[in-house]
């Protein structure tokens, strides 16, 4: 297991190495810098540029280095926890960013348990009872939460959460007290709010997960050793608690891979119609503004919380499966 | 099958010639299965699927209506009716009063309520305004090419000669009618999934191809790739690539932008179902003898490999389509996709965007709904396409 665990970090190494330089490219993509756009706001403004001033500030941010020592610069800062400067907001970027990570990771956490606690009984439900009215109801509801977008659904949760229940619109606690320090009152308000965006972000991850469960529950039963432990009198429960679902917490476990990328992404977009305090609105207002090292610091950070949660996923699933952790090395 | 069961010391074998072709007739139907191509036995199957054959039907409905947008929507797309703003959708009747007139609109009346400053447009039912069909109505440019009129429905005509409300879907701050902002919204929403589609295709085939017919560092290089690209999460990648694109590209320019975009996340689950195709295929003897005839490994992927898998190919296209589509819409709601005056679905909906149009205006978001159907309609053909498309299963 100690093997395996050291293979997996290593690996992650060099994908870490190559997403931080696609992430360089794509924040140093956009045509000239923000001193540039600072200096047309400044002239829009009808106020002088200071030359050597806007000289000095290129200086002191290294955008005059040649690409390669910048991307050196900024990789290097960020091992050292300094991820450099937010232009627009005037801080390092290491101070505006930490609440908001912290609550991101906390809602796709949030999210994911809510998709298993949902998907799982669904999911065996739709297996056992195949081709009956449950299943094609609640296939047909799974369908309907995949293909509706869910910034949409977001708004009119948020309207219908307000007007029903009387939770105030946005945020992720009562606006009284958003400056307080965390308290349990505080920690009460969160969890009042974190369900609208938990239910809007999980309904997509959901319907797929209880498709995919489905599928391979059925694979499962069909499997020989289900119909003999049938054949020799195993009452249904207990069949499948001993058998198929143990096989099914398996890819259960390893879902969380292809889980973890779509919670994000909606946790983005969520995030800026409910204007949730997590990473999505303040990368969509750094990506606008061309504000680099804090939209640089988001995507890495968003694809940080990606791998690690496949490394998760890894490690679990290999201390379930003893095949995966024994066979690995051999090749396949 | 005909045995005689022979008795005691009779000869066992018969002494009669053998004809294999007695022993195999086929009937005609079997031998209609048996020597179907392999499309046609696709469509066999896939007709079997009810709902993949109704949602094929109602996307192929819906992409007529996206070529002829023009004939089918009421109004242009730019049309204002300013005395009709934030019209909600208007009931279509079928009878008056208990009399049959065939389908009409009741006229409006307009107030203001003063009190929240709200326009409403309460049923006049004095007035009756029957529709008209194959009407003349707005001119319009037929694909930009040659002047028009002709409209599938237009609004009745007053005593007076002036048109008569007929906002079947309600009009938007600006009084225009959202029916045919959605008709024409159509067009871009729906042909970006299939531009998309195309280039994620080109992509997927070369990636694809490459890995699985070079295999070794090639195969793992690309496999890396792939690996990298998914571990990203979609959305923020997609928001970060067209904050790249430059404000001042035409709208045209944005939509073939936003298009790549889509598309160069969107190749590997097709690059990667080449892959394990080809690396499937390849040890084939029909392969090993297009190699060993001189054929190139172009010629090999494309003329002998690739018919083998392409239905495969097509069905998981199909499925992936809706993610593009949602895709855009989600980006042009951000406001980081097409802006206004290119009309799309997602560009719809980001006029939905404030708390206010759920609460006042709540027509505004039904652009959600031929998303939805769409969205559907794509799941449910995909899933018959790929049940089909091994149809030796």
């Amino acid at each position: 297991m100690l093997h395996y665990t050291l293979r997996r970090l290593l690996a992650m190494i060099p994908t870490l190495l190559v997403i931080s330089a696609l992430v360089f490219a794509i924040i140093q993509a956009p045509p000239g810098d923000y001193l540039e756009s600072y200096i047309a706001e400044l002239q829009a403004a009808g106020e002088t540029v200071d030359e050597e001033k806007i000289a000095f500030l290129r200086h002191e941010y290294g955008l005059d280095l040649p690409l390669h020592e910048q991307y050196w610069v900024w990789l290097s800062g960020m091992l050292q926890g300094d991820f450099g400067y937010s232009f627009e907001h005037n801080l390092p970027v290491s101070e505006i960013i930490g609440d908001r990570l912290l609550l991101t990771v906390a809602l796709s956490i949030a999210t994911i348990l809510f998709t298993w606690a949902v998907a799982f009984p669904i999911g065996i439900y739709s297996a056992t009872h195949q081709y009956s009215w449950g299943d094609y109801g609640l296939t047909l509801l799974g369908f309907i939460g995949l293909a509706t977008p869910n910034f949409l659904l977001a708004l009119v949760m948020l309207y219908f959460a307000n007007v029903w229940f009387g939770i105030s619109i946005g945020g992720l606690v009562d606006p009284a007290l958003i400056d307080a320090p965390w308290s349990w009152e505080k920690i009460r308000s969160v969890l009042a709010h974190l369900w609208i965006p938990v239910i809007v972000i999980g309904t997509a991850g959901t319907a797929a997960m209880i498709r995919r469960l489905r599928a391979n529950l059925l694979d499962e039963l069909q499997k020989q050793y289900v119909i003999t432990a049938r054949a020799k009198g195993l009452p249904p429960g207990k069949l499948m608690r001993k058998y198929p679902l143990r096989m099914a917490m398996n890819f259960f476990v390893a879902d969380i891979g292809n889980l973890l990328p779509q919670v994000i992404s909606g946790a983005e977009i969520v995030a800026v119609v409910l204007s949730l305090p997590t990473t999505g609105p303040m990368l969509l207002g750094a990506l606008q503004s061309q504000d680099m090292y804090l939209a640089g610091a988001f995507l890495m950070f968003l694809a940080l919380l990606t791998v690690l949660g496949v490394l998760v996923s890894d490690l679990l699933l290999a201390a379930l499966d003893p095949r995966i952790r024994l066979g690995g090395g051999a090749g396949r | 099958m005909s045995a005689r069961i022979p008795g005691r010391g009779e000869h066992v074998v018969s002494t009669a010639p053998f004809d294999p072709a007695t022993v195999e007739a086929l009937t005609p139907e079997q031998e209609r299965y048996y020597l179907a191509s392999q499309w046609r036995l696709m469509w066999w199957k896939l007709r079997r699927h009810k709902l993949a054959v109704f949602s094929g039907a109602l996307l192929a409905l819906m992409y007529l209506i996206v070529v002829f947008a023009e004939f089918f929507a009421p109004y242009e797309l730019q049309t204002r009716n300013t005395d009709y703003i934030y019209t909600p959708p208007q009931a279509l009747h079928l009878f008056h009063e208990g009399e049959f007139i065939g389908p009409f609109v009741y006229g409006l009346d307009y107030r203001l309520d003063m009190e929240i400053l709200k326009r409403e447009y309460p049923e006049n039912r004095g007035q009756i305004h029957r529709l008209r069909f194959f009407c003349g109505g707005d001119p319009y440019r037929m694909w930009g090419l040659w002047e028009m009129d002709l409209h599938l429905v237009c609004p009745a005509l007053t005593d007076d000669g002036r048109k008569a409300p007929m906002f079947l879907l309600g009009t938007d701050r600006l009084g225009r009618d959202l029916l045919s902002r959605i008709i024409y919204g159509a067009r871009i929403s729906l042909t970006i999934g299939l531009v998309g589609i195309a280039i994620s295709f080109f992509f997927g085939i070369l990636f694809g191809g490459l890995a699985g017919f070079y295999g070794g560092w090639v195969d793992a290089g690309v496999q890396r790739m792939i690996e990298i690209i998914r571990s990203f999460p979609e959305l923020p990648l997609w928001m970060a690539l067209s904050a790249i694109l430059p404000i001042n590209w035409s709208p045209l320019w944005v939509f073939f932008g936003i298009t790549v975009i889509l598309a160069m996340l969107d190749w590997t689950g097709l690059a990667r179902a080449v892959r394990s195709k080809l690396l499937a295929l390849r040890e084939e003897d029909y392969c090993s003898a297009a190699q060993l005839m001189g054929a190139g490994p172009g010629r090999v992927i494309v003329r002998h490999l690739l018919p083998g898998f392409a239905s495969h190919l097509i069905a998981s296209a199909s499925l992936s389509i809706p993610t593009m589509i949602l895709g855009e819409t989600a980006l042009s709601f951000l406001g980081l996709g097409l802006r206004p005056p290119v009309t799309s679905w997602g560009v719809l909906l980001n006029e939905a965007q404030n708390i206010n149009v759920v609460a006042l205006y709540p027509w505004l978001m039904l652009p959600v709904v031929p998303v939805i159907v769409v969205i559907l309609a794509f799941n449910f053909f995909g899933d018959g396409l790929r049940d089909a498309a091994d149809p030796y299963k």
